[in-house]
């Protein structure tokens, strides 16, 4: 069972991946990227990694792909996209990566209760490993997490330097 | 039960994907997108080792390494903004004021 999940997930992201490289409109490579990365959630769930798993998807496939897709519609690339495709393959492929996430989701929620017998040491009920990462992320890597809030704030003056208004 | 090796072999495909990505296309913002590709290959390689050595510090690089994603990405896109406001274009191939 949990091979299958493995092959399944994996080939999923493999795809989708490959998908991604391939395609000429920007805004489907990164509907593509996010297939990868709920995949890859998926199989950290199954790696007993489940705080980031959840980071996983609100991080990488909620934040950082939202702000991808912005600036992909900031910059009205969508005329390049209409030169090289008709609406209607857009609408198919569209589709398409709508159906492989849908797929993806069903799959996902129809496949918990074979995880939980698969997952190693989560047979009890016990909370996930978000504690355990948590105890040793604020005393061992205590530091490394401080200097992470001044990478933050540096990457926030520096966006902000970059793409604001100068004149 | 999956194996390690399994995982490290997904994390090379997925890396190596990343990597043809990078030399195949020539637009910046997807550029930027096989690079995230390719650090989430590298994430998958430190939680599977992580699991296979018993110890959890793994997942916590995992961490670090999704908030340097996410500054990576902000900075990365503002510059792909402001470079695309003087130069009207995020083609890498057009891109060529440091060279000489």
């Amino acid at each position: 069972m949990e091979q299958l999940l493995f092959w399944l997930w994996g080939g999923t992201a493999v795809v989708f991946a490959i998908m991604m490289i391939l395609k000429r409109n920007p805004v489907h490579s990164a509907l593509c990227l996010v297939v990868v990365f709920v995949s890859l959630a998926l199989l950290y769930v199954m790696l007993g990694a489940e705080f980031l798993a959840a980071v996983q998807v609100i991080v990488y496939a909620g934040a950082i792909m939202v702000l991808f897709l912005f600036v992909i519609m900031l910059l009205n690339l969508e005329a390049e996209a209409r030169s090289t495709g008709l609406p209607r393959t857009a609408f198919k492929a569209c589709s398409m990566v709508g159906a492989g996430l849908l797929l993806l989701l069903l799959l996902g929620s129809g496949a918990v209760k074979a995880l939980r017998s698969v997952l190693p040491g989560q047979a009890g009920g016990v909370p996930g490993n978000t504690e355990a990462v948590a105890e040793l992320l604020f005393t061992k890597y205590l530091l490394p997490f401080e200097v992470t809030s001044i990478l933050l704030l540096a990457a926030i003056v520096g966006a902000l330097v970059l793409a604001g208004k100068r004149d | 039960m999956v194996g390690t090796t399994q995982y490290l072999a997904l994390g090379a495909v997925l890396f190596s994907i990343g990597v043809a990505g990078v030399f195949i296309r020539r637009n910046a913002i997807v550029l930027f997108m096989c690079i995230e590709l390719m650090l989430n290959a590298v994430n998958l390689t430190f939680i599977a080792v992580s699991r296979s050595l018993g110890k959890i510090d793994g997942q916590v690089f995992v961490f670090f390494i999704m908030t340097v994603a996410a500054a990576e990405a902000a900075v990365g896109l503002a510059i792909i903004l402001s470079l695309y406001r003087r130069r009207q274009t995020i083609n890498v191939d057009e891109i060529t004021i440091l060279k000489w």
